[in-house]
């Protein structure tokens, strides 16, 4: 049904700042896509971009195969749910979810029957002549995704649809998303959030963005386990990848960097023989890190200065002499370690990650 | 009967032409250039020549109007007032030389400045006491109602409500006058009290003050109740009285309000017209600009150089206010 | 709110305050209207915070015609009673313009020709002569009485029917409502255009209506009239027209009507707009769906203030509407009548309390959307 493919696209407001720096991106029809990162890295611009609602200031967007930069939004083929549901408050559900049709011109027999089955696939059914300020966060943002339903589009956009949720339903209606895109395997659904969780549970594919550029594009997993440089690493995960500055010592198949005058540390990642002594990043998770008796078995040991128990898991805020920054480690259960206490920090081989002094990572 | 019909005859066809302009202009458009079940391309150039005409049509009958009711007029005012008496000579500059060389723009100039400087002082002063003391009370949204009330009288019907309330009657008869009965009541002499020239001005301007102080109280009000409790709290802690909360805590922050309505009723005096016209038509030294100019477009078949000359000077005085204002207002939108 | 408020001398002078403000602003209001129900005789001689007084009134009356006598043994009696009837006490009276109060109720007046008359403090009088009554006017009579409050409504019936007012009430309602209805079209359609459409000069026009607010409407008189007079003579109508003046009331309310919505308007959440846009509404359909009902409050309050304003102007109407009978909107018609009847306070209160009735309702019923409007306008 439709792809979505994006071209050199730039946003550049009036003002000259350029927003968006020429994206690429290819997206097959039937793909759950989520846009992430941080808060102003122009991933609601470039959804609202691809729905028509900013204008494209270079580059294509097709459709279908269709340049659709000229086309207005109604015509495109795409439906949009909105942070705010943008329910419009004066029209009952039924109203709400029939507007789209009406303004159509659609006859009312269809209309009637397109929102009778996107209510009941949504369990709407009882709400149908009630006013939005009825209903709960919930049911709002389940109406907002059958407005999007009745208008059976080939794209669904989703600009931080849970962001106005309460923790509790955040999960359920997220659950509730998974479904519906189980329901409508065809449909291709783009995805904007912040959250990473989302990002994570949602998407088939994630699309990271900061500051105008995409990091990485890649599924869930292969953003967390293998990131393209040090801003995905530390995006994916939480808490974040601890980063540490260090220097190449030996190349190799094996690579063995310093990460202070006493500790050096052997990566199974290889490197070429230009890189030696070159400044670099040692990547590490808090949860690939674990608790060892003696320093010998560990690659790192410190003080630790900071003790967060959350139950399910310890925190650990390890000062480790030579590094500026404090190592966490993250250890499942309770852990009978004091404040002010000498630790020693090991991990298996296969989860070190090494990025090069310009942040992107070394391939393994 | 037969009147009542016609005139809601006139009424609805008045508003229904309005209302079918704008449903027939923007139908006529998406007619001439249609955005359905068309090739792309040609919706892509429909929909960009349509949106660059719709603002207009949107736009079309305010921007008409206020340029023929607002705006060409202030040109033409200017204009006129370089031309004499029916505005068809050029007489250069003699209207100005009329104008600061006649008594009565100097009466009407000085009577002008005390209005601009008592209204709003009072009104303003006014509705900040009552605004403060009726938020303690639990009937001051009666009182505030109460007070309000003037402001959805007219100002000939306030003249008439206050004329009333200075009527004078000579010799011995009763006083029906309000004030002279209060006079009389504590021995004094009654009063014709709109004749006394200078201080009659002062009763004209009570007047004014007691039908705008209603927005003042209401203005200052809500912003008053929109001071954060919190440093009302910090100023009891800290060992405040009430006097010093209210001049120290309270006022400083709603500083911005008061300049606001102290410039709406400064405008508003500036027009000030009926009033005067209905209680002395400018005798007794009350003339103000206003009913100058007014006087001067229908006396003995009106003059249009000299009243345009008067309007010129009224619009000057406001010039600061409306720069100021714009000011503001953009200010205000890149807040947005 | 204030810690202070619970020292109970000062919240006794707050309430005090208050109150005396409050009695001082309504009290002339309050007095006009009393002075309007009152009987035009007790209110040209005595305040109107004497309504519910009896009042002390010097009168004058005639007897009943000299064909009305009866004679009674050897003398001619003419019987009646001074008060007709009504309420009241009589005092003192008299029998000549000289000495109005020469005897006290109840005595025995001695007149010319061994005549007497004898008036009772009920009113009863009794004439009576030695000889035949002659002549076809009766004998007048002085008195002076205490006459109890009287209300009546005969104040209104007359400025309504003889004084015109009525005609004048129709006038000001064909001014008013389309004079409210059209501006608020006009100016929500460009409050739209100017919250949400894009477009050159935008800005600058927003500058203008804020720039416009403030000119003074005196300005636009002259070359107005100019205008209208040309345009009249084109058409062949005159130049003082309905028309005319509802234009006239749109042009002048415009930019505080535009100013006002548009705040509003753009204060709307921008998701609601682009989702109409998502769903395939043009920006007429936008505006009429979405923004006309959603603006209901703002337009209210506008339509609230700009009837007030229409109703109660007097110079727009006096330019463009003229002074001749047929024309004449409520405002012009009491100033003509404090022109022409300047004394009669009997004729003036019940006119301006027919002008005033209308927006006084409008205030006390809507004035929650006139509170809103105002601060819309003004605070930010």
């Amino acid at each position: 049904m439709a792809d979505v493919k994006l071209t050199h696209v730039k946003k550049i407001y009036s003002n000259k700042v350029e927003v968006l720096k020429d994206i690429n991106l290819d997206i097959k029809q039937g793909e759950f896509i989520v846009f992430v990162g941080p808060s102003g890295c122009g991933k609601s611009t470039l959804l609202r971009m691809i729905s028509g609602l900013e204008d494209i200031s270079a580059g294509t967007l097709e459709i279908d195969g269709q340049v659709v930069n000229d086309i207005p939004p109604a015509l495109r083929g795409i439906a949009m749910v909105f942070q705010s549901y943008a329910l419009y408050p004066h029209m009952t559900v039924y109203d709400n979810m029939a507007f789209s049709l009406q303004i159509a011109k659609t006859s009312k027999e269809d209309i009637d029957q397109q929102v009778r089955k996107a209510a009941d696939m949504l369990q709407l059914t009882p709400y149908l002549d009630r006013l939005p300020k009825a209903l709960s966060g919930g049911q709002r943002q389940r109406v907002a995704i059958g407005r999007a339903i009745v208008r059976r589009p080939k794209v669904f956009l989703f600009d931080e649809p849970l962001s106005n949720l309460d923790a509790a339903l955040r999960v359920a209606t997220r659950m509730e998303i998974a479904n519906l895109k189980e329901s409508m395997p065809d449909s291709t659904m783009i995805y904007v959030t912040h959250d990473q969780v989302e990002a994570m549970t949602l998407a088939d594919r994630i699309v990271l963005l900061s500051a105008g550029n995409i990091e990485q594009v890649g599924s869930p997993l292969e953003l967390y386990e293998h990131p393209a440089n040090v801003f995905v690493a530390k995006f994916i995960g939480s808490p974040a990848m601890n980063i540490l500055p260090c220097r190449i010592e030996k190349t190799g198949e094996q690579t063995e960097v310093s990460l202070s005058a006493k500790m050096s540390v052997t990566a199974p990642i290889t490197t070429d023989a230009s890189e030696q002594s070159k400044a670099a990043f040692f990547g590490i998770r808090p949860e690939d890190l674990s608790v060892v008796a003696s320093e010998e078995e560990g690659i790192l040991s410190g003080t630790v200065s900071f003790i967060e128990s959350l139950g399910e898991a310890t925190l650990l805020y390890v000062q480790v002499p030579g590094c500026e920054d404090m190592v966490i480690a993250k250890e499942s259960g309770t852990l009978s370690i004091q404040r002010g206490e000498q630790v020693h920090l090991s991990t298996s081989p296969e989860k070190m990650h090494l990025f090069d002094d310009n942040e992107l990572s070394y391939r393994r | 009967m037969a009147q009542l019909a016609s005139a809601l005859a006139i009424m609805i066809m008045g508003v229904l032409g309005c209302a079918a302009y704008f449903y027939g202009s923007n139908f006529l458009l998406d007619k001439l250039f249609p955005t359905k079940d068309r090739p792309y391309e040609q919706i892509a150039r429909n929909l960009r020549t349509a949106n660059m005409v719709r603002p207009w049509l949107f736009l079309g009958p305010a921007v008409l109007l206020l340029t023929f009711y607002l705006f060409y007029p202030v040109i033409d005012s200017f204009r006129l007032s370089f031309f004499d008496r029916t505005g068809d000579e050029f007489v250069g500059l003699s209207n100005y030389v009329w104008l600061f060389g006649s008594d009565e723009f100097f009466e009407s100039f000085r009577n002008n400045m005390l209005w601009l400087i008592v209204v709003p002082t009072a009104a303003t002063f006014f509705g900040l006491i009552i605004a403060t003391m009726t938020d303690r009370i639990w009937w001051g949204n009666i009182a505030k109602s109460l007070i309000f009330m003037p402001m959805a009288i007219s100002f000939i019907g306030a003249s008439v409500i206050w004329k009333f309330i200075y009527d004078f009657r000579s010799g011995d008869d009763a006083q029906i006058g309000l004030l002279n009965a209060i006079v009389v009541f504590f021995g004094g002499e009654p009063q014709n009290w709109i004749t006394i020239p200078f201080w009659n001005n002062f009763f004209l301007m009570i007047i004014l003050v007691w039908i705008q102080t209603g927005f003042a109280m209401v203005i200052l009000s809500a912003a008053l109740r929109g001071i954060p409790d919190e440093t009302i709290e910090a100023a009891v802690l800290d060992g405040a009285n009430g006097l010093q909360i209210f001049f120290k805590i309270m006022v400083p922050q709603i500083w911005g309000t008061i300049a606001v309505v102290w410039t709406t009723i400064t405008i508003l005096v500036l027009k000030v017209f009926d009033i005067v016209l209905a209680m002395t038509n400018g005798q007794w030294d009350t003339q103000v600009l206003a009913n100058q100019m007014f006087d001067w477009m229908f006396r003995g078949g009106g003059d249009f150089g000299r009243g345009a000359v008067v309007a010129i000077v009224i619009m000057v005085l406001v010039i600061p206010i409306m720069i100021w204002n714009i000011k503001r207002a953009n200010a205000e939108m890149e807040g947005r | 709110m204030v810690a202070s408020s619970k020292r109970t001398p000062l919240t006794f002078l707050v309430h005090a305050t208050v109150l005396f403000l409050v009695v001082l602003w309504t009290i002339p209001t309050a007095g006009l209207f009393i002075s309007s129900i009152r009987d035009k005789d007790q209110l040209s001689v005595s305040g109107w915070w004497t309504a519910l007084s009896t009042s002390e009134q010097r009168l004058v009356a005639r007897a009943y015609e000299p064909k009305s006598q009866v004679q009674q043994g050897d003398r001619f009696e003419i019987r009646g009673n001074l008060l007709e009837g009504g309420n009241g006490e009589i005092a003192r009276f008299g029998f000549s313009s000289l000495k109005p109060e020469a005897y006290a109720a109840g005595d025995v007046a001695e007149m010319k020709k061994g005549r007497t008359l004898q008036v009772n403090a009920n009113g009863d009088y009794v004439l009576s002569s030695p000889t035949e009554w002659k002549g076809s006017r009766g004998q007048r009579i002085f008195y002076t009485a205490e006459i109890p409050p009287r209300f009546t409504l005969d104040n209104y019936r007359e400025v309504l029917s003889a004084e015109g007012l009525g005609q004048s009430f129709i006038n000001s309602l064909t001014v008013t409502i389309p004079a409210t209805i059209i501006p608020i079209l006009v100016a929500a359609f460009a409050a739209y255009a100017l919250a949400w459409m894009r477009f050159p000069g935008r800005a600058l026009l927003i500058a203008g209506v804020v720039g416009l607010l403030v000119v003074p409407l005196q300005m636009s008189l002259i070359p107005l009239l100019k205008s209208y007079n040309l345009i009249g003579e084109f058409f062949g109508v005159g130049s003082k027209t309905y028309v005319g003046i509802w234009l006239a009331h749109t042009g002048f309310g415009l930019p505080l009507a535009i100013y006002l919505l548009r705040n509003y308007i753009s204060g709307l959440p921008g998701e609601i707009i682009e989702s109409a846009r998502v769903d395939g509404a043009s920006d007429f359909d936008i505006f009429r769906k979405i923004i006309l009902p959603l603006s209901f409050p703002a337009l209210a309050s506008f339509a609230i203030f700009q009837f007030l304003w229409v109703w109660n102007d007097l110079l727009i109407a006096m330019v463009f509407l003229g002074n001749n009978q047929e024309h004449l909107v409520l405002t012009g018609q009491l100033r003509e009548l404090l022109g022409s009847r300047g004394g009669n306070w009997e004729i003036l209160t019940a006119s301006a309390f027919i002008t005033i009735i209308i927006p006084l309702l409008v205030f006390f019923s809507l004035q929650r959307y006139l509170v809103r409007g105002l601060l819309a306008g003004s605070v930010k």
